[in-house]
């Protein structure tokens, strides 16, 4: 991890309230799953936002957020060229290089967002087959960011038109896979591992809480685990099946 | 140009991590080496370990940050097998901070940790994050000196209290404190506050208090810590809302012998490089040479 200053080289918007910012950093140390924490420049903010990397190249990260308060409001309208201090990359990241075979991403919302850089992760695997899940509530977004990727999609909008009307998780046959990775709401993701229990499909789960260091030190994102209490930041945000206390 | 000592040990500068932002010094040590802070308090220890609160942990306010850890911790046997040992390694002062939920809690607790080779220990009767015991005992002067008075008779190391903002009269529980036998005093720890989720109607926090931090407090940390080194000979350690070298120079001037730092790291993990820099900076701007001759100027 590095913190330093760096810069703004695109940024877009992709769906109401949802953007894409690149920044300028060696994304090449990044893994599929790792987060930054974003450093608002409003000194009345005193956190910085993690945001989980969506795409991630030799010289360039890219973050895709919602806005969900002041802090993503005020990363909103940073522009090209303007400066932005950056955190990471933090945390540890889904475990592409443990898994093969016919794998299925699951994602919910802003969860769909470290979905791509894992799919691309997955793919440099030429044996691994990859399908992915991406549930919205009414509008799609980012879409056409996902079709370039080899892999079959399952859509659905709970409350929209497009795609399969209904939950993602009304899609998704678990015993189809060798291994699943969601990132999501909650309750989602709480369906997805009590359905890949029932047939024991290995899931791994990238939680969210807020933040505060985002290294470790200040406890601030704790989360339950049948092996204690863990931190989102770092001993996360992915935590496997066999560690989540969710049982029903 | 920044040496500093504090009961009788000498500190390279007069910069100290707080207690709770940096857990035991190995997380930012991924980031720089932690030894050029003056030293680290360790997270707030209890005899027995800790899991810490539920629900909500961090929330931020304008220019504040709000926390309900809940003293989670591995607990001081713990600390002193596995944390120590690493922290020990580090060339920088090593306070540990011990919290307790009752008076046997405590005196168990700093008899461990006397027996260690911690540089110093900071006894937390101010923590607004736990249900029992916590901050109780450090809201009026006479269960203060109570407390401070059955530890340092088990203490034969520099024994720091950290009040709490919330007392009913900071200046007296300081001057308790004092008479009881502590060598120093830090303060102030957080501010018990509020803040309210409207769409939930409910309390952002389980507990629904928790501990306010951050720039917001510094202007009221500065007050209480100039309130009580007017009145008390020991050395105190400020602490509340520093961010900048400025902050440092202010809280000297007001009486502070060193300061600790919390929130700012959350905004800035690199703070305590450039604020080593820019207290040299100011120092050499403003003609100081060295702290002392600006400690407790403002009367």
């Amino acid at each position: 991890m590095e913190y330093f200053q760096t810069k703004v080289i695109n940024h877009y918007q992709v769906g109401k309230g949802i953007f894409v910012m690149e920044l300028v950093a060696n994304g090449s140390r990044c893994r599929a799953g790792q987060f930054f924490m974003l450093k608002t420049a409003d000194a009345s903010r005193p956190l910085m936002r993690p945001i989980s990397i969506y795409q991630a190249t030799d010289n360039s990260v890219s973050f895709m957020y919602r806005i969900s308060g002041q802090g993503t409001e005020e990363l909103s309208h940073l522009k090209n060229n303007d400066t932005i201090f950056i955190l990471g990359p933090l945390g540890n990241g889904f475990p592409c290089e443990k898994v093969s075979g016919r794998i299925a991403l699951i994602g919910g919302g802003i969860g769909i967002a470290p979905l791509w850089f894992t799919a691309e992760t997955l793919l440099k695997n030429t044996e691994n087959e990859v399908d992915v899940y991406l549930g919205y509530r009414d509008e799609l977004f980012a879409l056409d960011h996902f079709v370039i990727l080899d892999t079959d999609f399952f859509i659905a909008t709970e409350y929209g038109d497009e795609g399969y009307h209904g939950l993602i998780t009304d899609l998704f046959e678990p015993d189809h896979y060798d291994a699943v990775f969601a990132c999501g709401p909650e309750p989602m993701m709480k369906a997805v591992f009590t359905m890949c229990k029932e047939v024991r499909t290995p899931l791994w789960i990238s939680a969210e809480r807020r933040m505060a260091c985002g290294v470790g030190a200040c406890l601030g994102c704790a989360f339950p685990t049948l092996n204690g209490v863990k931190r989102v930041c770092k001993d996360g945000p992915v935590f496997a099946d066999k560690e989540l206390c969710w049982e029903s | 140009m920044l040496e500093t000592t504090l009961c009788g040990i000498p500190f390279k500068n007069p910069l100290i991590a707080a207690s709770g932002v940096f857990g035991f010094g190995a997380e930012y040590g991924e980031l720089y080496d932690v030894s050029i802070w003056g030293g680290l308090c360790t997270k707030g220890l209890t005899l027995q370990p800790k899991s810490g609160n539920s629900g909500y942990r961090i929330y931020e306010t304008a220019s504040g940050v709000m926390n309900s850890i809940g003293l989670q911790n591995p607990g001081v046997e713990a600390f002193v097998n596995t944390e120590l040992p690493r922290m020990k390694k580090l060339n920088t002062r090593i306070i540990a901070n011990l919290g307790g939920h009752s008076t046997d809690d405590y005196l168990l607790g700093i008899e461990k940790l006397d027996r260690t080779d911690v540089d110093m220990i900071e006894l937390n009767i101010s923590c607004p994050n736990v249900k029992s015991g916590g901050m109780a005992f450090g809201l009026q002067a006479k269960s203060a000196g109570e407390i401070v008075g059955l530890c340092r008779e088990r203490c034969h190391k520099p024994f720091m209290v950290k009040l709490s903002p919330n007392a009913e009269n900071i200046v007296d529980v300081a001057l308790a404190c004092e008479n009881a036998g502590a060598d120093a005093l830090s303060l102030v720890n957080t501010f018990q506050a509020m803040a309210i989720d409207v769409k939930k109607r409910k309390p952002v926090f389980e507990n629904t208090y928790a501990g306010l931090s951050g720039a917001a407090i510094k202007p009221l940390a500065l007050r209480m810590v100039h309130a009580v080194c007017q009145k008390v000979s020991i050395p105190v350690v400020g602490i509340g809302g520093i961010r900048t070298a400025e902050d440092v120079i202010e809280f000297m001037m007001a009486g502070a012998t060193a300061v600790q730092i919390g929130a700012a790291l959350f905004s800035n993990p690199l703070l305590p490089i450039q604020m080593i820099d820019g207290l040299q900076q100011l120092m050499e701007q403003e003609k100081i040479s060295d702290l002392s001759e600006i400690r407790g100027i403002i009367k």
